[in-house]
């Protein structure tokens, strides 16, 4: 099916199951305990050896020697992989997914160095200790300010380009009779999902199977195919419950690789799990940037000129992050620019993290757009809204946006917060010892589709079958497909059953960039609009005026059942959904604000969040239960990302020092009040035949921006240095009266 | 000895050993020949370490075991009773999502070896229920959408099950204002929840569902 014009009516309108608050349709196995994790498969593999990684233990070099023969020697031990005699490897694959052990070369810290397969978990982990390693270490760069000056113009990213300009941004900016120039710098963050990425590798013949924890099964099912030089049919790839990703498993990395080459070596099953602190510096993370905006006004409000600038690092050949992209839809303005810098850095890769770009990006732009409104004596609410645009600022009127409800979800927001009681000027609320402050940030991020296909079978007991690969990394997708399949063909959720997360079945969109449920739910739409036009013909009904409800289809007073027109093997049918240029003619993102009280307390600037509200417009709201815990998850990690989150670096050595949960914070119970999560009612026509568009990044889009600007309002310190430790702050604290 | 083909020692040359992982570790004697394989860094033996028996008491069903002495209780459900249900998370007591209830109150089992647990009733999230018949903490979990990913859940549902006996049986905490007067209040279920990290931060619906099970049992 091809999206290709706005979507007319059609059976998700019914809205008898879509759009109303569903429990989880996985649920019960969940919190029983019954969801089987990648690492958990005994009954698929009961004979499955325990593999551990030993990763480098410097920044960048290579091995100059390595001893493994206690660990050969050692109780349990099957297999010692390391660089001699690894198999060859394809250099590099999709998914990121690269050659591991493939030469003495340290990429970065925890690099693999060898990986030691036994029979048990415990013995692995023993002889893994036992190998010796002799590195010779070589100058790496590891330092961003230091690289800085360094960066170059990276080649585009997507769809995502360096630089952008409108009109004459210098000119426009310095003939502004108002002018903000003002700096941010966002730290390198992780991802830090609670299950490790973790696979067990089967082998039967030349033919691969993978149980693993990976948000893009079809990515990694090919990454790993171009590695292991194999073809991609020739692979599977299971996922079908992931303890989380957040962008971390949309990626292929060690324990994938390696596990599938030691199994195949031992003609045995292998698992491995990474450890906890080999994460940090094995797999990818959000890189730090350096943003600096400026922007022009005029003394009454109005945006004349914006320009947001970013620098950034990587390892060679990575990616940069897109933290100015969202300057160029935001607001108004005559002359823009944005630009992207990335440096070579010798750290471990950078990559996507929850609303890469936007999730860090937003974190400068709307900070510098509280500080504009200061300077302009304006409320900060009232200068967003006065620079407000319907249509995409750089193209013009000729491509509006397909729905932007940015000025509600301010007003809808300011008045449910209590936005009038705030007092403009810093530090004058306080409760006991605390200082207490109100801030406001603006959210959007882009909305993104993915082509993605189903199969839908009717079983002869009338049951509706829905099979993809797509993932549930816990967005809800199990249960967003379940109501899907049940509003279209007219069933109770119970007569629905979902799998996915297997490359066996259609390939779906996967889950990243909030795409997941609106692209995969629209395959499943569209298979089972193919469904219905099959089960019509078959009933001899004219396809288009078939009523599908309470088990039957109807047309005029004649009804058939659903189980009597399945044949005894079932009826099963496969579809896509193809978007096309509608993303082109239209500006497509989803649009929030949120809301934020602070406490600062006087004495030690310790920063405590008491209140959170986002308000969010982002088209058809699939079930508001998932979606509203989708945005709590992503507003607590905009909260972690402004107060507490920050991978150091050690720029001497070449890595992340705090490489584990006790030493990266991230937010805990004790953090976090209750929030509030409203949603506008909106329906996006020209985003898919669902209506909806992206919900899982949209909460945390902007949310440290209202963290920050909240503790200025608290105290009048503004730091521009994330995260807002209670250090940065103290030294400027008013005195204690 | 290291095969050191091109070994020339110079200032840029690291010799590199990692730590042993499992340093710390009590063994059952000293003159296990074990225990000199695990003496600093120069392991040498060959020789498996002996099994150690134990009788676990798990979710109503005695299971003998005979283990390797340094597998975690973690570890003994997880890959021994094929018990899967409670999860590796950090497997260094960050995180929590280890957390079973052992005779009665909650325990990181990740920081645990089983052979320490002999003969102790232990219940894990298996224990408290199953879809059909799910433990009221469960029940409210799934209701108030406690979870997303569901992987720190079965930690999170043990945890709260033994937390709220511990404001039963009036054990303060940190943010205890009375101590003669230990009471279940929001801040209090909070703090005590801390050592149960959830990234998909479902916090606030586990807060609701803690306190849901709490009223249910008051009523």
């Amino acid at each position: 099916m091809d999206f290709n014009e706005a979507a007319g009516t059609n059976p998700i309108d019914q809205t008898r199951v879509v759009g109303h608050a569903h429990d989880r349709v996985d649920g019960p196995l969940k919190v029983s305990g019954r969801a089987t994790y990648a690492y958990e498969f005994h009954n698929e593999a009961p004979d499955a050896a325990y593999g551990y990684m030993l990763g480098a233990g410097i920044g960048k070099g290579r091995i100059e020697a390595l001893d493994t023969a206690a660990a050969e020697a050692a109780p349990g031990v099957l297999l010692v992989l390391t660089h001699r005699n690894a198999p060859e490897q394809g250099k590099k694959g999709k998914g990121s997914a690269r050659a591991q052990m493939a030469s003495a070369e340290v990429r970065n810290f925890d690099d693999p160095v060898a990986f030691v397969v036994a029979e048990s978990f415990e013995q692995a982990r023993e002889a893994a200790h036992m190998i010796r390693v002799r590195y010779v270490t070589e100058p790496g760069r590891f330092d961003l300010v230091a690289e800085r000056g360094n960066a170059k113009k990276p080649e585009p990213k997507g769809s995502t380009l360096a630089d952008t300009a409108v009109g004459d941004f210098e000119a426009g900016f310095a003939a502004a009779p108002v002018q903000l120039d003002v700096t941010y710098t966002t730290p390198d963050q992780s991802h830090a999902m609670i299950e490790p990425h973790a696979t067990l590798a089967i082998w039967h013949c030349d033919r691969l199977t993978v149980y693993t924890s990976n948000q893009m099964p079809n990515w990694a099912q090919h990454g790993l195919a171009s590695i292991l030089q194999m073809e991609p049919t020739d692979v599977r790839v299971i996922s079908r419950y992931i303890g989380g990703g957040f962008g971390s498993k949309l990626f292929v990395y060690g324990d994938i690789i390696i596990t599938a080459m030691a199994a195949r070596k031992l003609q045995r099953p292998v698992k491995m799990a990474l450890t906890r602190p080999q994460i940090f510096n094995h797999t990818s993370h959000r890189p730090a940037t350096i943003q600096r905006l400026r922007i022009g006004a005029t003394p009454d409000g109005a945006i004349t000129a914006i320009g947001h600038e970013v620098w950034c690092g990587n390892q060679e050949g990575g990616t940069f992050e897109t933290a100015a992209n969202q300057t160029r839809l935001l607001y108004a303005g005559k002359h823009r620019m944005t630009s992207h810098r990335l440096a070579v850095l010798d750290l471990p890769v950078g990559n996507a993290m929850r609303a890469p770009g936007e999730a860090v990006g937003l974190m400068a732009l709307e900070c510098a757009v509280d500080e504009l409104a200061e300077r302009l004596r304006m409320d900060p609410i009232e200068l967003r809204v006065m620079n407000d645009t319907q249509f995409d600022p750089e193209t013009g009127p000729e491509r509006p946006f397909s729905s932007r409800k940015f000025v509600e979800c301010l007003r809808t927001g300011a008045d449910r917060f209590g936005w009038a009681k705030r007092n403009p000027k810093p530090g004058q609320m306080r409760d006991g010892h605390w200082l207490i402050g109100i801030g406001v940030a603006g959210a959007i991020r882009e909305n993104l589709t993915m082509k993605s296909a189903a199969r839908v079978t009717l079983d002869p007991q009338g049951q509706v079958i829905v099979e993809s690969s797509m993932t549930d990394i816990g967005t809800g997708t199990y249960t967003v497909h379940a109501q899907i399949a049940a509003e279209m063909m007219g069933v109770p959720m119970e007569r629905v059953i979902v799998h996915m997360g297997d490359t066996d079945m259609p390939e779906a969109a996967g889950s990243g960039g909030s795409w997941g449920a609106n692209s995969s739910g629209s395959g499943v739409y569209a298979a089972c609009d193919k469904l219905r036009r099959v089960l019509a013909q078959k009933a001899g009904f004219n396809a288009d005026d078939v009523v599908f409800a309470g088990g039957k289809l109807s047309q005029g007073n004649r009804s058939v059942t659903l189980e009597s027109l399945a044949d005894p093997q079932g009826l099963s049918v496969e579809a896509e959904i193809d978007f096309g240029d509608l993303t082109k003619r239209y500006a497509q993102a989803s649009f929030g604000a949120h809301f934020c009280e602070v406490g600062v307390d006087l004495a030690t600037a310790e920063v405590r969040v008491r209140r959170l509200m986002s308000v969010a417009a982002a088209g058809r709201i699939l079930n508001p239960k998932t979606a509203r815990s989708q945005c709590i998850g992503g507003m607590t990690m905009g909260i972690g990302a402004a107060l507490m989150e920050q991978c150091v670096v050690d720029t001497r050595h070449g890595y992340f020092v705090n490489h584990d949960l006790a030493e990266y914070h991230v937010p805990v119970h004790a953090d976090i009040p209750d929030m509030d999560v409203i949603f506008l009612e909106e329906l996006d026509d020209k985003s898919s035949p669902l209506k909806a568009k992206g919900i899982g990044e949209l909460g945390i889009c902007g949310v440290g921006a209202a963290v920050a600007n909240a503790v200025y309002n608290a105290c009048g310190v503004r730091i521009r240095d994330y995260p807002l430790t209670l250090d940065k702050i103290l030294p400027h604290l008013p005195p204690m009266v | 000895m290291l095969d050191m083909k091109n070994d020339k020692s110079t200032r840029r040359t690291v010799l590199a050993t990692t730590s042993l992982g499992v340093a710390g570790m009590a063994f059952p004697s000293e003159g296990n020949p074990a225990s000199a394989a695990n003496s600093a860094f120069v392991p040498t033996s060959a020789t498996p370490l002996p099994g150690i028996m134990v009788v676990l008491k798990v979710n109503g069903t005695e299971h003998r075991l005979t283990l390797d002495p340094r597998v975690t209780l973690l570890d003994a459900m997880r890959e021994h009773l094929h018990l899967t249900g409670s999860k590796k998370g950090c497997d260094h007591g960050q995180c929590g999502a280890c957390t079973m209830i052992v005779e009665g109150r909650r325990l990181i089992s990740c920081l645990t070896l089983a052979v320490m647990h002999d003969g102790e009733a232990i219940t894990t999230i298996e224990g408290l229920g199953e879809p059909g018949r799910l433990h009221p903490m469960q029940a409210e979990f799934l209701r108030h959408d406690g979870f997303q990913c569901g992987y720190c859940t079965p930690g999170q549902i043990c945890s709260a099950v033994a937390m709220l006996n511990e404001i039963e049986q009036g054990i303060p905490s940190h943010v205890t204002e009375d101590m003669e007067h230990v009471a279940f209040s929001d801040t209090e279920v909070r703090e005590r929840m801390s050592g149960n990290l959830c990234r998909c931060a479902a916090y606030p619906n586990i807060i609701a569902a803690i306190r849901a099970v709490h009223e249910g049992a008051k009523a």
